[in-house]
């Protein structure tokens, strides 16, 4: 069709107009890219100072051996079954605790003044800087108890699990329709099975991610544990006793002076932040194929 | 106003609705409404957008009490028993009154468990046993020939008007006596509306029926008797070919005529 003559798009205010946006366009498009890169940018030259300096360090005795004193080589084990201790305890702890909440808040307590109450602190735990929580668990666990302990860096961890949860449980439970509400309770079901049988079953997935992203969060957390597990050189599973984690260690190894220690925190570094980078992965598979209905 | 229901030959009155009013908030949305569904008859509620028919219906299975601020005044007698009663059993009341939605409402499980999920609430069956439950209510729901095949498939995954049909038999699957229609053909496409239609039309040998619908046509097709509502209040009840064909009211006529609405 080159008959487009007389039409509006053809006059010369129309074509200024039209060049006009497009210019504008093009800027945005520019600086939105621009942007983008500059924010990517940092996240590739910090994965690549891990590579480059944790991966060297990379070896068997990493995973064999336990942290050494100065000086001489060691590995990260008791740091890595440390931190994998204290936050499955913390998850398992902070997830049930974080689920039921979001569950009450969503379909029980909706529109009561009691679930804006839990939402509002909700958030704001959910902002609170983790060494916050760390001072916390130390007032309330630890001078009690006379010591630190993996129990008191579980109880701080599971408290940074508990407002993820919550959130998760909440916003992904508010995403259910309403119409399967109905169409269960029209079924005549209790709410408690339409809770168990149906809500949960379509937010499965977004529940799930939540909890995978909290485990992302809090296995990279430092702070809580400063005041609560503290760390150990030496292997130990006694939730009683100091424990040890990756965190704790990379912080206090990457300030020492020692070249051997330093190498162990660049590569427990890289060890951490491949593992997040691995849960989000699997966070992210487990979130897309079925949010689309 | 004519709303005492010229009762034409005396059938059985499955539910019968008396001085109902209904309130959301402080807004009066049904004024006194007083209304009988004769037993294994369908009754069309028909009228303008926010004339209160979806309301109407939803009284009758009080699926307003999911909601605070929404109440319901008068009675309604379901075989006698008064169901806005407090004390009233919920859950039992919804089993004998089951209803259908406007949007296919499918549970995220398998097809075969959508039916047998509110079977097994209510009665413990063997595995051969629920079988045959879940045949027969897919076979009634008329869905059996098309999902026999794949019935460990995702309710999801079937078309529009299949979920539709899966929704139907899943209801009359727990063996209610009562099934109300909220305009289960209103996101369907023609072919699909005239199957519903058609198995409304079989349903009513065990069941009693009402149909909440903005298509007059399907009023006049799948019912036996119509309540034409407007601005909250029950203009007129009348047998179905009566109000269609010489309706009492002008409104009722004007409505019919498409002068409104």
């Amino acid at each position: 069709m080159a008959s487009l003559g007389n039409s509006a798009v053809s006059s010369p205010t129309a074509q200024s107009l039209y060049r006009r946006r497009r210019r504008g366009n093009g800027i945005l498009l520019s600086l939105s890219f621009a942007a983008t890169i500059f924010g990517l940018a940092w996240l590739f030259l910090i994965l690549a100072a891990l590579l480059w300096q944790g991966f060297s360090g990379l070896s068997p005795a990493i995973f064999t051996e336990m942290t050494p004193p100065p000086g001489e080589g060691g590995g990260l084990l008791n740091a890595i079954v440390g931190s994998l201790i204290m936050t499955v305890a913390g998850v398992v702890i902070g997830t049930p605790i974080g689920i039921l909440a979001g569950t009450y808040m969503a379909e029980y307590g909706r529109h009561n003044q009691l679930s804006n109450v839990v939402r509002f602190i909700n958030d704001i735990l959910l902002a609170a800087p983790s060494i916050v929580i760390g001072l916390f668990v130390y007032e309330v666990v630890v001078a009690p108890m006379g010591h630190f302990s993996a129990f008191a860096g579980s109880i701080a961890l599971a408290i940074l699990v508990i407002p993820v949860v919550v959130r998760t449980t909440e916003d992904m439970l508010n995403l259910v329709p309403n119409t399967l509400r109905e169409a269960s309770a029209a079924l005549g079901l209790p709410r408690s099975v339409m809770i168990r049988k149906v809500a949960y079953r379509a937010a499965m997935s977004g529940i799930v991610t939540g909890v995978l992203l909290a485990i992302a969060r809090v296995s990279g957390e430092t702070a809580p544990l400063l005041f609560t597990a503290l760390n150990n050189q030496f292997w130990s599973t006694d939730p009683n006793a100091p424990m040890s984690s990756l965190p704790v260690t990379i912080f206090q190894f990457a300030l020492s002076p020692y070249p051997e220690w330093q190498k162990l925190a660049w590569t427990g570094a890289l060890l951490i932040t491949v593992a997040v980078l691995a849960l989000n992965i699997v966070a992210r598979t487990f979130l897309s194929p079925r949010t689309s209905k | 106003m004519m709303q005492t229901a010229v009762a034409p030959n005396a059938l059985p009155e499955k539910i019968s609705i008396k001085n109902l009013k209904f309130f959301y908030g402080e807004n009066l949305a049904l004024k006194s409404i007083n209304l009988p569904l004769y037993e294994k008859k369908v009754t069309a509620f028909i009228g303008p957008s926010g004339c209160g028919k979806s309301t109407l219906l939803r009284v009758l299975n009080r699926m307003y009490d999911l909601y605070p601020k929404q109440h319901a005044e008068g009675e309604v007698l379901f075989d006698g028993g008064n169901i806005l009663a407090p004390g009233q059993d919920l859950n039992l009341l919804r089993a004998r009154i089951g209803m259908v939605f406007q949007k296919p409402t499918p549970f995220p499980m398998s097809i075969y468990d959508n039916i047998a999920f509110g079977i097994r609430l209510y009665e413990n069956l063997s595995r051969s046993e629920m079988d045959e439950r879940v045949e027969a209510a897919l076979t009634r729901g008329a869905l059996w020939n098309e999902v026999k095949d794949k019935l460990n498939s995702s309710g999801l995954s079937l078309s529009g008007g299949q979920q539709q049909r899966l929704c139907i038999a899943r209801s009359i699957a727990v063996r209610p006596e009562v099934v109300l229609f909220d305009e289960p053909c209103s996101a369907l496409d023609p072919i699909s509306t005239s199957k519903i239609e058609e198995l409304i039309d079989e349903l009513t040998a065990d069941y009693t029926i009402a149909i909440v619908t903005h298509n007059m046509q399907q009023a006049a097709r799948v019912s036996d008797y119509t309540a034409f509502m407007y601005l909250g209040e029950l203009i007129e009840f009348d047998e179905t070919s009566k109000i269609f064909t010489a309706p009492g009211d002008k409104r009722t006529q004007d409505y019919i005529t498409g002068r409104f609405g």
